[in-house]
């Protein structure tokens, strides 16, 4: 009998050790030979820990386990038996490009990689010349998922003409936008596929050499990306000879030290080569001037991560998914005050109001939703009113807000509007790097003009909008440039939060 | 009562930040490595690690001072992080942290009087789905109330 509980740090921050502990010694007490396997997350976060059973061979979920109900897991009584796990409504509905294996196979298993289409792409890969590589990416309209979005394989391409005896393949593993765990889903759960990424990445600009620079906010991806890095390297996937191909690349993490604005590409590579993670002025580009001077590669997690299947599977089966310039999918994550959290990839288009509603199934609290923050603590706040908007990048953008890292933080209608547009200006200066006056001296200037609207000064209300407007366009990075997009476009959908409703009634 | 800061010896510190010297970018993760072996970054580090790269001691002090991880003293027995981010605060997170805080007597950044907890702020766990969200000492809780807080923080003083 073989039985699989999450290792992921969700499924952990929820009991999942306790329920494996109990799962054995239940199997012990009563003599059953079970393997307990730990595998990542399925990314249905509001059932973990989530149990699989392997029943003539279909996986039987039961969630959300707690150590009591072992005893019925094994008898197969539980009352928290779901069915076949792939049949369920949030899985079957879902184009798992990406995150194909992960849930589904043990992280640390290179055969298990393998025998879930693992490799294929960079076995492919390494028949290709750097310039088919790049070109591949290119067709396949990949882009960064990160959060600007521009396009990877022409980010790709100004590395491989770049002249360089070095170059380097940086993966961005710092972002710590609230309402996204995409990143860590995958590192914890299928990191041999940011792996694979990176050395067909390598492959196709001629770099070899790779840093993923993991924050140190999630120490479980920093264990598990650690082992599959030493596990790949003796197995022949990375170092001098990669499968046997003569070729080389090899990579190691580095741990971040607290400070998001390294997530921000510029700072991340002075972080890198060891000095303030302060932001650097562009140009020159990273893929021109990077990683101690050379021209480097800098992609997200969730990018990276999508390269296998598209050398797997094809450019243009990964371009067929998705709509006008948003090609592929997304991982979209549901979180906050929500019913069903968790992580849904699909092609981009589905509207927001079905993510929010008939995916997340509304509020945890049953209350009426009053805004979703999408993409991340810099991303916009949108109402109900907003609900038809099509999950894409264009799209987003003319609603007034953006893709980010395709994370939605859903709010109830307690909460604060105000104090929410407060703690954005709050959180930038905390986290400002100090670099431009901006984003150093605005955040400050913006909490404390926040106070004054709070406080009943509603001719502050200007001066916040004429604030925001300098962050936009003066700050030399994303933190202080889009800071005002969560506060603005609170202002802007609740109004009356912000003192103009008690001026009018004056 | 706060740990005292340690007093490592020159030889101390040069045997660990030894192994990292010839790596790239060699600085964060030689603070790391002394913060493993010391609980903070000490003083008395700062010349010797700038001694070992090259820098000057300014240059060294300005990095550790820059990131958010790098302490200038040790941490109480255990750390407490709460979530003060989005995701968390729409669970309820705000009143969470001023519960723990009150409970405690303490400020974001400090440690109990007895030296037993350090509580600090943490700007998302990637715990988002399962709000709010803390770590005890490396170990990640979801849906966190006080209760639970209190009953870890006991299991790991015991």
């Amino acid at each position: 009998m073989r039985i699989w509980v999450p290792m992921d740090s969700a499924a952990k921050a929820l009991g999942a050790e306790e329920v494996a502990l109990a799962l054995r010694a239940e199997a012990e007490a009563r003599g059953l030979e079970v393997e307990i396997l730990r595998n990542g997350t399925r990314g249905m976060i509001w059932l973990e820990p989530l149990v699989e059973v392997e029943i003539d061979g279909t996986r039987h979920g039961y969630g959300p386990a707690e150590p009591a109900d072992a005893g019925a897991i094994l008898s197969g009584e539980s009352d928290k038996a779901l069915g076949p796990v792939e049949s369920l409504d949030w899985m079957a509905r879902q184009t798992r490009l990406t995150f194909a294996r992960c849930g589904v196979i043990e992280p640390l298993s290179l055969e298990s990689y393998e025998a879930h289409g693992g490799l294929s792409g960079l076995r492919r890969a390494l028949q290709m010349s750097d310039e088919e590589i790049v070109t591949e990416v290119k067709d396949s309209g990949l882009r960064g998922r990160g959060g600007a979005g521009f396009p990877t394989g022409i980010k790709w391409e100004t590395v491989r003409t770049a002249k360089a005896y070095r170059k380097y393949i940086v993966c961005n593993a710092d972002e710590g936008d609230s309402g996204t765990f995409a990143d860590r889903m995958i590192m914890e759960g299928d990191p041999f596929c940011l792996i694979e990424g990176m050395a067909i990445a390598g492959l196709g600009v001629g770099a070899v050499q790779g840093y993923v620079y993991l924050r140190s906010e999630y120490p479980d991806a920093i264990e598990v990306m650690t082992r599959a890095i030493e596990t790949a390297r003796a197995a022949g996937v990375l170092g001098a000879d990669i499968l046997g191909s003569g070729r080389a690349f090899d990579m190691e993490v580095r741990v971040g030290a607290g400070a998001y604005v390294c997530g921000e590409e510029t700072s991340l590579l002075n972080s890198l080569e060891g000095k303030r993670g302060v932001v650097r002025a562009k140009p020159p580009l990273p893929a021109i001037e990077g990683a101690f001077g050379k021209p480097t590669v800098v992609n997200n997690v969730i990018s990276l991560a999508s390269v296998p299947v598209i050398f797997e599977k094809g450019a243009q089966h990964y371009a067929d998914f998705g709509l006008g310039r948003s090609r592929g999918t997304i991982p979209l994550q549901i979180a906050g005050n929500v019913a069903r959290g968790g992580l849904f990839e699909t092609a981009f288009g589905m509207p927001l109001g079905e993510i929010v509603e008939g995916l997340g199934g509304g509020t945890a609290t049953g209350r009426p939703v009053k805004a979703v923050q999408v993409g991340g603590p810099l991303g916009a706040y949108l109402g109900p009113g907003q609900f038809d908007t099509p999950f894409g990048y264009e799209e987003l953008d003319g609603a007034g807000g953006l893709v980010g890292h395709a994370g939605l933080v859903i709010f109830d209608d307690t909460a604060d509007m105000l104090g929410l547009a407060r703690f954005a200006m709050e959180f930038c200066a905390v986290e400002s790097c100090g670099k431009c006056t901006p984003c150093r001296i605005g955040a400050v200037r913006g909490v404390e003009t926040l106070d004054r609207i709070a406080a009943g000064d509603s001719a502050a209300i200007e001066l916040l909008t004429d604030l925001c407007e300098t962050m936009t366009d003066g700050s030399l990075c994303a933190l202080g440039g889009l800071t005002p997009y969560p506060v603005m476009s609170a202002l802007r959908l609740f109004p009356e939060e912000f003192g103009t409703a008690r001026e009018a009634a004056e | 009562m706060r740990h005292a800061v340690p007093q490592p010896t020159v030889d101390d510190i040069r045997e660990v930040i030894a192994p990292h010297l010839d790596r790239e970018g060699p600085l964060l993760p030689i603070l790391h490595a002394v913060q493993a072996a010391w609980g903070c970054v000490p003083d008395a580090a700062v010349p010797v690690i700038a001694e070992a790269l090259n820098l000057s001691r300014a240059e060294v002090h300005g990095v550790v001072s820059f990131y958010h991880d790098f302490r200038e003293a040790p941490a109480g027995r255990h750390v407490l992080r709460l979530c003060r981010a989005e995701a968390c605060q729409a669970m309820g997170g705000k009143a969470l942290s001023e519960a723990v805080l009150g409970k405690l007597g303490v400020s974001w950044g400090e440690t109990t009087a007895d030296g037993a907890v350090t509580v600090e702020p943490v700007y998302c766990l990637g715990l988002c789905a399962c709000a709010p969200a803390a770590m005890v000492d490396g170990r990640v809780v979801g849906r966190a109330d006080a209760a639970r807080l209190d009953a870890l923080l006991a299991e790991g003083a015991a």
